[in-house]
C-alpha cells in the first residue's frame, strides 16, 4: 500500500508534463493548469482558483445553476454531443435518489483527452462533479475510471482523499446543507463499458453489456433502476470555469451551437501529435492539422490521405473535408461525426486496407457478445478483411464485406463526399440492428476505406486468370 | 306506449385506462399498456421470429431476430419487438422488405457459426432455429470461414449437457437460472465471438430446475441425459397430462416412443406451473420404465417367499383374506394410502371401503394435516401473484414443492407481494423473505401471538390480501402445533385465504374421494398402533410404504409386523410390500387415465401414454374386482363409469364435469362452507435436559421409490446427516464431517455432523429418508416436539 502511495510522487516527477500536451495562446477552460508540474495537487488547485466555482454555485439556488449551465449549452464531450444542461432536466421530478455517473472509461481508439484531465487536474473534475450534483439534485456520484489508466486512478483517488479531508466532498460541503459522496470505481478493461448503459451494468457488478434503450434510458431507469445522469469527464471539467466566469463568457467563445472550447487528441502522421484545447465550432480540421500552434502539418510534409475525425467509430474524411469546422451540424451532413474528439491522421504512405483491419479487429475483439449482428458480424468482417489484406481475397469478398455490413447497418451507410471519385456525402447517422454502437463501429472504418479507396483493396485481390472463350465454329446447317 | 325507465339505460361504458390498440400489418389488435409488440402480435396470425424472447422471463433483446418496423414520426424505424412496448395508435409492420432482409440477415449470422449437425442433434425436428431458418431464413449461407470449435458436449451438471458449438447465446438458460430459479450457476464467459455459456469453476449447474433450461433452449445446445439419443421428435407420441410427483400438479406433456416413456415437458398453464417443472418431476419417468417394476401378482408361498401367481388366484386369495377379517369385525380391516393414484382410484377404493364397512382408511401417512384445513377459505396458486402478503407456515417449498417455490419467489422478486417466512430454519425462500420468523419447534404459535404487537407486521398484513401457505414444516412437531399456528395467523389476518400444502401427489383428491378416516375411524398412526397390538386382521397398503414413509419408524415397524395379513397394491417391491402376503401390481403414472387433484384442489387429467407393464392394472380396477369377489357391486366396471360415478357421488368433484377444462388448466373442486379455526393455548413444550430440538424434513432427492428407481436422479440424493448451527459445533466437541451420536428418548443413531447457518442455534436439522441412519428412528408421533442429545463419539 505504501509502495502505491509512493508511486504517485515518483510518477509525478517522471511526468512533469502530460504527454503530448501543447500549450498555446488560446482561451483555456479545462487545461489552464496543465502547464504546472504539480497541477494535480490540492495546493496548486487552490492557488489557481480551485473550488471557487463550487463556492459560487453553492451561493446560488440549484435551479439557477442549472439554468446557467443550460444557457451555456455545454455539449457532451463523450461522443453524442448532447447538451449537459438539457440532459440534467430529463430525470423525472419526484423520484429519488438520482445518481451522477462520470464516464471516465475513455477507450475510443485514438482518444486520450479525459485521461489527461484526470491525471493532470483531478480536482477540477471533482469540482465539476459537485457542481453537477448540486445543480441537478443528484445525491451520489460514481466516478468510473477505465481499468488501464493506473495513473489517472491514483491521481483521482489521491485528490478525492484530499478533497474529503478538506471538506469539499462529503457531508455539509463548505458549511452548506449540500452533501454528496463520490464513489470511485475502476473498470476491468472492456471498450463497450464506455457505452453508458454498459457502464451502469458494470458499475452494478454485472458483465459490462449494454442495456436496450428504451426502456433503459439512464435518465429514467439507470443505476440500480434509479434516474441517472451519465456525463463525460471533459463535460464536467468545464463546469468550474463556467461557474466562475458565467455562461456569457462561455458562449462568447466558439459558435452559438458549439460554444466554448473542446479538447481534441491528434495521433498519426502529423509533426506534432497531442492533445489540444481548441475553440469549438470555428476551428477547422485544416487549422488543427496544419496550424503551427497545433500539429504543424503532416509528417515529412507528405500528402494527407485520410483522417478519422471523431474516434475510431467515425467514418473517414479526406483532404476534401479539411475546411470543415468542429461543428456537429456541419460534420454530420458531411458524413461523419465529431464523436470523442480523436483525430487520427493517415498520410500518403498509409496502407489503407491494413489500417481498416486494425480498427475492425479492435471492434470485433471488443464486442461484448450480447447481440448477434455485432458478435457474429464483427468477426466475420474481420476474417474477410484479413483474407484481403493477406492477398488471398477475391472480388466477391469485397462485395461480401458490404453485405455483412448491411446486416449490421441496413440502408445507406454514411460517408464523405469525394470530388475525385464523384461521390456525394451520405449524412450521419446510420440505421442499425444492434443494441449499441460497437457493431456499426466495426463496419464504419471498413466502409469508409472501401468507399474512398476501393482501388487499394482491388489491388490486393487475387487476380483470376481469365481464359478467353473462343467461339467454337458451328457446323453449317445442312441445306441452309 | 312504452315508457323508458331512466334507471334501465345502459351505464357509460367504463374505459380501461390500460387498453391500447395497435395496428399490426394493417390489423387492429387490442393490447394493454406495458405489453411488448411481440406479445400483442402473438395474438394475431403474424408470427414474429424470436430466440431470446420467452414470455415468462424479462426480455433482453439479444438475438435481434424479432426486428420489426414501427412507423414513427421520422418514418419507419427498425425496433426489436420483444422490448418495444405497444403504444396507442402504433403502426407495426412485420413483413416489409426491410424487415424481411433484417430477419434473414440475423438468421444468416446466427447460423454462421452453428455446426448444422441437425441429423445427429436431439433437437432436430423440434428446433426453433431449424424451424425459423426454414420460415424466415435466407435459405443459404455466404459464410465460408471455418466455424467456431469447442469441445462437444460438456456435462454442466449430472443431467444437463452443453454443446457450445450449437449455442446461439440467447441468454434463455442463464436468465432462467438467475431470474426464475435463483440458481445463478451458469453465466456468460469470455466476450465477442468467443462468448460462451459456462458454469463457474468447480461449481456444477446443480439446480433443482436445470431441466427447464433444456426445454427452453431454442437450439440443441442443452440436452438432458435421460433423453439424449433416445428418440426423434417425429417418432414421439404426445399426451397432455398432470405431474403427480408432488401435489403442485404441474401440467406436462408425456412423451412416449415404442410404448416407452421418453420425456416429460412442461406445459405453460397460467394457474399452475407457467411451463416449468422440477428435475424430479421431469426425469422420474425413468422409474416407470424400470426393470424392477412389478409385472405379475405375487403371493406368499408355503416357504414364506413371494412368488408369481395369476390375477384370479391373487384376487380370490385377497377376497378370502378380507372376508375372514370382516367376519371378526370391519374394524379389523384398514386401508393406508391412495395418495399416489388418481381421483378415480381413490374413489373406487373409498367405495369399496364403504361397501365393506371399513372406517379405518387414511391416505396421509402421519405426516399431513387434518382434513379440516380444506374447509378454511381456500387460496389458489394464482392468488400468490396478487397477494400483498404471503405467509409461509410451510415446509421448505424448494425441497418439497419446487414449482410452487418458483411462484412464490416470482412474487417476491417482482415485489408484488411480501413474503413472511415462519419456519424452524431458513428455507430456500429466506433470501426473498420480507420478514423471517425463525422459531424453535413447539413455540411457533406463541411466536406468532407475539408478532401481533409488531406494528410493521400488522400494518403489512392489514394492507391487503393475505395467502397463508400451510403445511408440515417439521415432522418432529405434531400436526396440532401447525393448526395452532395457523389459528394465530388467521386471527391476525381474518381476510387470509389458506393454501394447504400436503405434499403427496394426489393426497387432496384421495381425501376428497373419501380415503380419510370415516365415522371416527382410525388414522394411519392409529391403524399402525392397532396393528402393533394385534387388532388388525387385514391391512391394505394402497401404494403406501409405511416402513419408509411414516415419520415414526418404530411405529411403522411394529405396525407392519403386527398386522395379521397384508395386501399391498404397488408398482414396486418396497420395504413394506416385501412383507405383504399378497402383492398386486398396479399401473403407474402414464399407464392409466384419470384425474388428479392438486394442493389447491384443482382437478385435471392424467393421461395414458403407454400400456401398463406386464399385467399391472389401475387401482380402481383392482377395487372393482375385490368388490366383485366379496359380493359387492360398486356400480362401475369401466373407467368412464367410475369417472362418471365419482362426479355424481362426490359433491366436491362435480365441477369436473367440464371435460375440456379438466383436460387443460383444470377446475377447482367445489368448496364446502368455510369453517373458522379456534385459537388454543398450545402446550408450552419446555425443554428436557437434551440440548437440541429436532427439525425433521424431507429433501427433494431422497430414497423415495420414484427417485431411487430413476438412474438419473438416484445419484443426486445426499447422505443422511445431522446439521447444526456453526456456533453449536464447538459445544458438541466434534468436527464437522465426523460421526456423532444422536440420542432421543426413542433411540440413538450415529450420523455425520454438518453445519449450516440456516439452522437455528439449539436446533438440529435432520433430513430423512436418505442413505445412512434414518432420523425417523428418533421420532415419536405422539410427542409434540422431540429433543435430542448430540455427542462426540468416544
Amino acid at each position: 500500500m505504501d509502495g502505491r502511495q509512493g508511486s504517485i510522487m515518483t510518477t509525478a516527477i517522471r511526468y512533469p508534463h502530460a504527454t503530448g500536451f501543447v500549450a498555446g495562446d488560446r482561451p483555456k477552460i479545462v487545461t489552464s493548469r496543465f502547464e504546472h508540474a504539480d497541477s494535480f495537487t490540492l495546493d496548486r488547485f487552490l492557488a489557481t482558483g480551485g473550488y471557487v466555482g463550487l463556492r459560487k454555485a453553492l451561493g446560488r439556488a440549484a435551479t439557477d445553476v442549472h439554468e446557467e449551465v443550460k444557457s451555456a449549452t455545454v455539449l457532451g464531450r463523450g461522443g453524442a454531443g448532447f447538451p449537459a444542461g438539457t440532459k440534467w432536466g430529463l430525470t423525472p421530478q419526484q423520484v429519488f435518489p438520482k445518481y451522477l455517473v462520470v464516464n471516465g472509461d475513455e477507450s475510443e481508439p485514438g482518444t486520450y483527452k479525459d485521461r489527461l484531465l484526470m491525471e493532470r487536474d483531478p480536482h477540477q473534475l471533482i469540482e465539476g462533479c459537485l457542481i453537477a450534483c448540486y445543480a441537478a439534485g443528484l445525491s451520489q456520484c460514481f466516478l468510473y475510471i477505465r481499468g488501464e489508466m493506473a495513473l489517472a486512478q491514483e491521481r483521482v483517488a489521491t485528490a478525492l482523499n484530499e478533497a474529503y479531508a478538506a471538506g469539499y466532498v462529503g457531508k455539509n460541503i463548505l458549511g452548506s446543507k449540500f452533501s454528496v459522496d463520490i464513489v470511485l470505481h475502476w473498470g476491468a478493461g472492456a471498450y463497450v463499458v464506455g457505452e453508458e448503459t454498459a457502464l451502469i451494468e458494470s458499475l452494478e457488478g454485472n458483465r459490462g453489456m449494454p442495456r436496450l434503450k428504451p426502456p433503459f434510458f439512464p435518465a429514467a431507469n439507470g443505476l440500480y433502476g434509479q434516474p441517472t445522469i451519465v456525463n463525460n469527464v471533459e463535460t464536467l471539467a468545464n463546469l468550474p470555469w463556467l461557474m466562475v466566469n458565467g455562461s456569457e463568457a462561455f458562449t462568447a467563445i466558439g459558435t452559438k451551437t458549439s460554444p466554448g472550447t473542446r479538447m481534441v487528441a491528434v495521433s498519426g502522421h502529423v509533426k506534432n501529435p497531442g492533445v489540444f484545447e481548441i475553440i469549438n465550432g470555428t476551428t477547422t480540421f485544416r487549422d488543427l492539422l496544419y496550424g503551427a500552434e497545433f500539429c504543424g502539418g503532416i509528417l515529412n510534409d507528405n500528402e494527407l490521405k485520410a483522417f478519422v475525425p471523431g474516434g475510431g467509430s467515425a467514418p473517414w474524411f479526406t483532404a476534401d473535408q479539411l475546411d470543415l469546422p468542429f461543428e456537429a451540424s456541419q460534420v454530420g451532413p458531411a458524413g461523419s461525426m465529431l464523436g470523442s474528439g480523436a483525430i487520427m491522421v493517415m498520410d500518403s504512405t498509409t496502407d489503407i486496407p491494413a489500417a481498416a483491419l486494425t480498427l475492425t479487429h479492435f471492434y470485433a475483439h471488443e464486442s461484448c457478445g450480447k447481440c448477434t449482428p455485432c458478435r457474429e458480424g464483427g468477426t466475420w468482417l474481420e476474417r474477410i478483411l484479413t483474407r484481403i489484406v493477406d492477398g488471398t481475397g477475391t472480388e466477391a469478398d469485397l462485395q461480401q464485406i458490404l453485405e455483412v455490413g448491411a446486416m449490421i447497418c441496413p440502408g445507406d451507410f454514411p460517408h464523405a463526399s469525394n470530388e475525385k471519385l464523384g461521390l456525394t456525402a451520405v449524412p450521419f447517422p446510420y440505421k442499425m440492428t444492434t443494441i449499441c454502437f460497437v457493431g456499426p463501429s466495426a463496419f464504419a472504418p471498413l466502409h469508409s476505406a472501401i468507399t474512398l479507396f476501393r482501388s487499394e483493396f482491388e489491388a490486393r485481390l487475387v487476380k483470376r486468370i481469365s481464359i478467353p472463350v473462343t467461339a467454337v465454329s458451328t457446323p453449317a446447317k445442312v441445306g441452309a | 306506449m312504452t315508457t323508458v325507465d331512466s334507471n334501465t339505460t345502459a351505464p357509460e361504458p367504463v374505459v380501461d385506462p390500460n387498453a391500447v390498440s395497435v395496428t399490426i400489418n394493417g390489423k387492429v389488435v387490442a393490447a394493454r399498456k406495458g405489453e411488448m409488440i411481440i406479445a400483442a402480435a402473438d395474438r394475431t396470425d403474424d408470427f414474429i421470429p424470436r430466440f431470446c424472447y420467452h414470455p415468462r422471463m424479462e426480455p433482453v433483446g439479444m438475438c435481434r431476430q424479432c426486428l420489426v418496423e414501427v412507423v414513427g414520426p421520422r418514418g419507419p424505424m427498425m425496433v426489436v419487438s420483444c422490448m418495444t412496448p405497444v403504444a396507442d395508435g402504433q403502426v407495426v409492420n412485420t413483413a416489409t422488405e426491410g424487415v424481411k432482409k433484417a430477419q434473414e440477415g440475423m438468421l444468416e449470422l446466427l447460423l454462421a457459426n452453428h455446426p448444422l449437425d441437425c441429423p445427429v442433434c436431439d433437437k432436430g425436428g423440434e428446433c426453433p432455429l431449424q424451424d425459423q431458418a426454414f420460415s424466415h431464413g435466407p435459405g443459404e449461407s455466404r459464410f465460408v470461414e471455418e466455424k467456431r470449435h469447442y469441445e462437444k458436449p460438456i456435462a454442466i451438471s449430472d443431467n444437463v449437457y452443453l454443446d457450445r458449438e450449437r449455442c446461439i447465446l440467447c441468454d434463455r438458460c442463464t436468465r432462467f437460472a438467475d431470474e426464475v430459479a435463483g440458481d445463478a450457476l451458469i453465466s456468460f464467459t469470455s466476450r465477442g465471438n468467443n462468448t460462451q455459456v459456462m458454469t463457474f469453476p468447480d461449481e456444477p449447474f446443480s439446480s433443482y430446475f436445470s431441466g427447464n433450461t433444456v426445454q427452453i433452449c431454442p437450439v440443441g445446445a442443452l440436452t438432458a441425459k435421460p433423453y439424449r439419443f433416445k428418440a426423434r421428435p417425429w417418432d414421439i407420441e404426445h399426451v397432455e397430462s398432470t405431474c403427480t410427483t408432488c401435489s403442485v400438479g404441474c401440467r406436462t406433456v408425456v412423451q412416449s416412443s415404442r410404448d416407452e416413456l421418453v420425456r416429460y415437458q412442461g406445459v405453460d398453464s397460467q394457474p399452475v406451473n407457467w411451463g416449468w417443472l422440477c428435475d424430479k418431476g421431469r426425469f422420474n419417468f425413468e422409474s416407470i420404465n424400470s426393470k424392477d417394476r412389478l409385472t405379475t401378482p405375487l403371493i406368499k408361498d408355503a416357504s414364506g417367499n413371494l412368488s408369481a401367481t395369476s390375477w384370479s388366484v391373487a384376487i380370490d386369495s385377497a377376497a378370502r383374506m378380507l372376508r375372514t377379517a370382516l367376519l371378526s369385525s370391519p374394524q379389523s380391516v384398514a386401508i393406508i394410502g391412495g395418495a399416489r393414484g388418481t381421483n378415480e382410484d381413490a374413489f373406487a377404493w373409498a367405495q369399496l371401503a364403504d361397501a365393506l364397512g371399513v372406517d379405518a382408511r387414511d391416505s396421509q401417512l402421519a405426516d399431513g394435516l387434518p382434513p379440516q384445513v380444506f374447509s378454511l377459505p381456500q387460496a389458489t396458486i394464482a392468488d400468490i401473484d396478487t397477494a400483498k402478503t404471503i405467509i409461509l407456515l410451510a415446509p421448505d417449498l424448494k425441497e418439497e414443492l419446487p414449482v410452487l417455490y418458483l411462484r412464490v419467489r416470482h412474487a417476491a422478486s417482482k415485489r408484488t407481494g411480501r413474503v413472511v417466512e415462519v419456519s424452524p430454519r431458513a428455507t430456500g425462500l429466506a433470501g426473498k423473505a420480507w420478514k423471517k420468523v425463525h422459531v424453535e419447534p413447539g413455540k411457533t404459535a406463541a411466536a406468532l401471538r407475539a408478532l401481533a404487537t409488531d406494528a410493521a407486521f400488522t400494518a403489512q398484513v392489514a394492507s391487503g390480501s393475505v395467502v397463508v401457505i400451510v403445511g408440515r414444516m417439521n415432522l418432529a412437531e405434531s400436526e396440532e402445533s401447525v393448526v395452532h399456528a395457523l389459528a394465530e395467523v388467521l386471527h391476525m389476518a381474518p381476510q387470509a385465504t389458506v393454501l394447504p400444502v400436503l405434499r403427496r401427489g394426489n393426497v387432496r383428491g384421495a381425501i376428497t374421494a373419501g380415503l380419510t378416516p370415516r365415522n371416527g375411524g382410525k388414522s394411519t398412526a392409529e391403524i399402525l398402533e392397532a396393528a402393533a397390538s394385534g387388532k388388525i386382521e387385514c391391512l391394505i397398503l394402497l401404494g403406501a410404504d409405511p416402513l419408509s414413509d411414516v415419520p415414526d419408524a418404530d411405529l411403522a415397524r411394529r405396525g407392519i409386523s403386527g398386522a395379521r395379513n397384508i395386501i399391498a397394491i404397488d408398482t414396486f417391491i418396497t420395504q413394506s410390500s416385501a412383507l405383504a402376503d399378497i402383492v398386486l401390481p398396479a399401473a403407474a403414472y402414464g399407464e392409466k387415465e384419470g384425474t388428479t387433484t392438486n394442493l389447491e384442489g384443482r382437478i385435471s387429467n392424467v393421461a395414458q401414454s403407454i400400456t401398463p407393464v406386464g399385467t399391472a392394472r389401475p387401482d380402481w380396477m383392482i377395487a372393482v374386482e375385490l368388490g366383485t369377489a366379496t359380493s359387492h357391486d360398486l356400480g362401475f366396471a369401466s373407467y368412464n363409469e367410475v369417472h362418471t360415478a365419482m362426479i355424481s357421488r362426490v359433491g366436491e368433484f362435480a365441477p369436473a364435469v367440464d371435460t375440456h377444462a379438466v383436460e387443460h388448466d383444470g377446475v377447482i373442486v367445489a368448496h364446502p362452507a368455510p369453517i373458522t379455526l379456534a385459537r388454543a393455548d398450545a402446550a408450552s413444550n419446555e425443554r428436557n435436559s437434551y440440548d437440541y430440538r429436532a427439525v425433521v424434513s424431507r429433501k427433494l432427492y431422497d430414497n423415495a421409490i420414484g427417485t431411487a428407481k430413476s438412474p438419473s436422479l438416484a445419484t443426486l440424493a445426499t447422505s443422511a446427516a445431522v446439521i447444526v448451527n456453526p456456533l453449536d459445533v464447538p459445544r458438541i466437541g466434534a468436527q464437522v464431517g465426523e460421526s456423532v451420536r444422536v440420542t432421543s428418548q426413542r433411540a440413538t443413531l450415529v450420523l455425520l455432523l454438518q453445519e449450516s447457518v440456516d439452522v437455528l442455534r439449539g436446533t438440529a436439522w435432520l433430513p430423512i429418508n436418505l442413505s445412512g441412519s434414518d432420523a425417523r428412528e428418533l421420532l415419536d408421533v405422539t410427542k409434540d416436539v422431540i429433543d435430542l442429545k448430540i455427542e462426540k463419539m468416544s
